[in-house]
C-alpha cells in the first residue's frame, strides 16, 4: 500500500480497526491506515460518511468503541494530553471566540498553549500577513476566507507535527480555497503532517495519498494517481444536444456499464472492452442523437470515487 | 494559566454589551421592586356600605373604617340587592350591611348584628379584608362599651384583649422578611445560571471542542468559568447588604461573616448544579428550559413566598431536597435573629452535602456524557 516516492521515514498516524457506533447507526467501521511524516494525507467522501467522526476519535476528543489509534507514537485514549500538545486541529466548523480580536484569539491560541506568537511567528507569516490589517477587529465580524485563515493560525501557533483539518475548504469561495492549498502545500514544506478531510474531489489530486470513505468504510487508500491507474475501465466523456435525453438513452442501454453526469459531458463506461466509441455513435444516432461528441479520457478522483462506491460493483 | 483564563472570561463579559448592565440591573430590581410589588399586605379594598340605620353610631363605624387606610368606599347602596350587584360588576371586595336600629340595640342590648358578605374570588383579598374589618369591628365595640359604662351604670362586660408581640419583625414589615430570601435567588442566578449558559454557549458554538484539544486541563476550564460568577455573586451579594441598608434600613443582626461562609458553600453548591445540567444540555434552549424548571421549583417549594410549613406533607418532604431552602433560612436567621455558627448546624449540614453532592454528580455526569 505504502508508496516509495515520498520521504517516509516515521508512521505519524495510525489507525487499526477502529469501529464507532451512534445509537443504532454505525459512524465509522473497521476502519485501518497509516498517515508517514511530512505527507498530505486527504479523507474523501461525501457528507455523513464518518469524516469528523474519524478526525474527532483521532483528535481526543472522541472515544473508538474498538479498534486502536496512535498519533505521534502515542496512543489516543491513554497518552491523550501528550497528543495535544503535538497536534493541530481545526473543526469543520469556525469555532474561535467570535467576540475576540484577531489579536486576541491568536494570543489566546498560543497562550493555553505555553507558546507566544513571537515563538513561532515563521510558520503563520504568509497567513498572517493577510489576516494583519484586521488584527483588532473581533473574529465574529470577519469574512468566510478570513475567518479561515485565522483558523489555521491559531490551529498552528503551538508548532503543531501534525495537522489535522477537517473539511476547512467547505463554504470557502473557489479562489480562497486555492489558497488554502498552496498554503498546505508551504506547512508541508516545514515538515508538518497534514490530514485534511473534504467532500471535494477535485482537492483531493492535491494530496499525496487520500482514503476514499463512503458509509464509515475505507474503499481505498493510495495516491491520487494509483487511484485513477486502477481504474477499471476505458472511460468515455458524451455530450450532444439534449444532455437530459441523451442520460437516459445512455442508462438506457445495455452495454453501458455505468453513466454519471460530470457537468458539461457524461462520464460513461462499458461492460465490455469490445464494444467501442464507434458502436456507442451508432447506438446513440438510432435513438435519433445527433452532433454526439464522444472522447475517451482520463477518469478523475471522482469518477473513481464513483465507481468504487456504487453498490453491487466490486471492481 | 487559571489566571489567564479568567481575564479572558472577564474580557468577553465585559465585552457582552448587554450582560454587564444586566448583572447590576438585576439586584437593584429584584430588591428595590420586587418586595413591594409582591407585598402579601392588602390594601385598598373596595367596600360597598349598606346603611340601613343613618344613625350617629353607625356614621362613626363608617368614619373608623375608611380611616384604617386599608378600604376604599366605592359606594353606598340603599339596600343589599342592590350592593350584591357592585361585587358582582367586581366594582366592590367586600359589602357591610347596617340592619335598621342598629343603634337602638347598641345601646339598649349592647350587642348589635353586622353582616360582612366578601367576593372570595380573590381568595387573599377576601380573607384579609373580612379578618381587618372584623378587628376594626370589634375595636369599635371596646370604645362604644366603654363610652356606655360612663354614661348608662351599666356592669362591664368582662373581656379578654390579645396583644401580640411580634418578635424579630416587631412591626411585621415585609421587606424585613423578603429582602433576605431574595438575595440567595440572586445568587442562584447569577451563580448557577449564569456559567452553565456560558459552558453550553461554548459548546453549542463549538469553541469548548476547539479548548478540548489544548492542553487546558478540564478542571481548569471549568473553574475558570465558574470563578468569574462567583466573584460577581460576591458583588452583587455585597450590593445587596448595601441596598437592603439603604433603602429598607435593614442590617443583619448576626455577623456579616457567617453570611459570606454560607453564601460561599451556597454557591459551590449550586454552580455544581449548573454544572450538571451544563452537561446534559447540548443547545442553550434545552439548558434554559431546565434552568427554568428546577429553578421555578425550587423557589415555590423553598419557602420563599409561602412557608413550608403550612405546605401539604408531600411538599415538605420534597422542600429538603431543596438547596434554596436552606440557604433561605439562614439569611433570614442571620438578618432577623441574629443567629450565630452554631445555629446553624443543620443547614450547614445540608448545604455542604448538596455541595459535594451536585459535584460529584457534575463530575460523574460529564465523564459518561463524553
Amino acid at each position: 500500500m505504502a508508496e516509495s516516492k515520498y520521504q517516509m521515514n516515521r508512521i505519524m498516524v495510525q489507525g487499526h480497526n477502529i469501529f464507532r457506533k451512534y445509537g443504532k447507526v454505525q459512524a465509522l467501521s473497521d476502519i485501518s491506515f497509516e498517515v508517514m511524516e511530512g505527507e498530505i494525507f486527504g479523507v474523501i467522501g461525501p457528507d455523513g460518511a464518518g469524516k469528523t467522526t474519524l478526525f474527532r476519535i483521532l483528535t481526543t476528543l472522541l472515544l473508538a468503541d474498538q479498534g486502536q489509534a496512535m498519533v505521534n507514537g502515542f496512543d489516543v485514549v491513554e497518552d491523550y494530553t501528550s497528543i495535544r500538545k503535538k497536534i493541530g486541529y481545526m473543526p469543520g466548523k469556525f469555532s474561535l471566540y467570535q467576540d475576540l480580536t484577531v489579536q486576541e484569539n491568536l494570543d489566546f491560541f498560543a497562550t493555553v498553549f505555553n507558546t507566544t506568537i513571537e515563538e513561532n511567528y515563521h510558520l503563520i507569516r504568509d497567513i498572517y500577513v493577510q489576516l494583519e490589517p484586521f488584527k483588532s477587529r473581533r473574529a465574529g465580524a470577519l469574512s468566510g476566507g478570513m475567518k479561515q485563515k485565522l483558523a489555521l493560525c491559531c490551529a498552528l501557533i503551538h508548532k503543531p507535527e501534525i495537522l489535522f483539518l477537517d473539511e476547512p475548504t467547505t463554504g470557502v469561495d473557489p479562489v480562497s480555497r486555492r489558497e488554502f492549498w498552496e498554503m498546505l502545500g508551504k506547512l508541508k514544506a516545514q515538515g508538518i503532517t497534514i490530514i485534511v478531510s473534504t467532500p471535494y474531489m477535485d482537492e483531493a489530486e492535491k494530496c499525496d495519498r487520500i482514503a476514499l470513505i463512503q458509509g464509515g468504510s475505507f474503499i481505498q487508500i493510495d495516491t491520487p494517481e494509483n487511484i485513477k491507474d486502477g481504474y477499471a475501465n476505458p472511460l468515455y466523456a458524451v455530450s450532444s444536444e439534449s444532455m437530459y435525453a441523451l442520460l437516459k438513452d445512455l442508462r438506457s442501454c445495455e452495454r453501458v456499464k455505468s453513466c454519471y453526469p460530470f457537468g458539461d459531458a457524461h462520464h460513461v463506461t462499458f461492460f465490455d472492452d469490445s464494444f467501442t466509441s464507434e458502436d456507442l455513435e451508432k447506438f446513440l444516432q438510432s435513438k435519433g442523437h445527433n452532433d454526439n461528441n464522444i472522447s475517451k479520457i482520463r477518469p478523475t478522483i471522482e469518477d473513481c470515487f464513483m465507481n468504487l462506491s456504487s453498490p453491487g460493483d466490486a471492481s | 494559566m487559571l489566571k489567564y483564563l479568567i481575564e479572558k472570561e472577564f474580557r468577553q463579559l465585559l465585552r457582552n454589551p448587554f450582560l454587564p448592565r444586566l448583572i447590576l440591573m438585576f439586584p437593584l430590581m429584584v430588591l428595590l421592586f420586587l418586595p413591594l410589588a409582591a407585598n402579601f399586605e392588602v390594601k385598598n379594598i373596595n367596600m360597598t356600605l349598606v346603611d340601613n340605620d343613618h344613625s350617629s353610631y353607625s356614621r362613626q363605624l363608617r368614619q373608623k373604617i375608611l380611616s384604617s387606610g386599608y378600604f376604599r368606599l366605592t359606594e353606598i347602596s340603599s339596600n343589599y340587592s342592590q350592593a350584591l350587584k357592585t361585587i358582582e360588576s367586581d366594582k366592590a371586595d367586600l359589602i357591610l350591611e347596617i340592619p335598621p336600629g342598629f343603634e337602638e340595640d347598641l345601646i339598649r342590648e349592647q350587642t348589635a348584628q353586622l353582616m360582612i358578605s366578601v367576593n372570595a374570588v380573590n381568595g387573599t383579598k377576601g380573607a384579609f379584608g373580612s379578618s381587618y374589618l372584623s378587628r376594626i369591628i370589634n375595636d369599635f365595640n371596646m370604645s362604644i362599651i366603654t363610652e356606655l359604662a360612663l354614661i348608662k351604670d351599666i356592669r362591664m362586660v368582662p373581656s379578654f384583649q390579645i396583644i401580640s408581640q411580634y418578635r424579630f419583625n416587631p412591626y411585621l414589615r415585609y421587606p424585613v422578611f423578603m429582602v433576605p430570601a431574595l438575595m440567595v435567588m440572586l445568587l442562584t442566578m447569577i451563580c448557577g445560571f449564569l456559567p452553565a449558559l456560558n459552558i453550553v454557549g461554548e459548546k453549542e458554538k463549538g469553541t469548548m471542542e476547539q479548548m478540548n484539544v489544548t492542553p487546558v486541563k478540564k478542571p481548569t476550564l471549568i473553574l475558570s468559568k465558574l470563578i468569574p460568577y462567583w466573584i460577581i455573586g460576591f458583588i452583587v451579594l455585597t450590593l445587596s447588604f448595601g441596598i437592603s441598608r439603604i433603602f429598607y434600613d435593614l442590617k443583619p443582626a448576626g455577623n456579616i461573616f457567617t453570611i459570606y461562609l454560607f453564601a460561599f458553600i451556597f454557591i459551590l453548591a449550586i454552580s455544581g448544579f449548573g454544572l450538571v445540567i451544563s452537561n446534559y444540555a447540548n443547545t442553550l434552549q434545552q439548558a434554559m428550559f431546565m434552568m427554568f424548571f428546577f429553578v421555578i421549583t425550587f423557589i415555590f417549594m423553598s419557602g420563599l413566598y409561602t412557608p413550608v410549613r403550612s405546605m401539604p406533607e408531600w411538599a415538605q418532604i420534597l422542600s429538603i431536597f431543596v438547596p434554596l431552602k436552606y440557604m433561605i433560612e439562614v439569611l433570614r436567621m442571620v438578618y432577623l435573629k441574629g443567629s450565630g455558627f452554631a445555629d446553624l448546624m443543620v443547614e450547614l449540614f445540608f448545604l455542604v452535602g448538596f455541595a459535594v453532592f451536585f459535584n460529584l454528580w457534575a463530575v460523574v455526569s460529564y465523564k459518561k456524557v463524553n
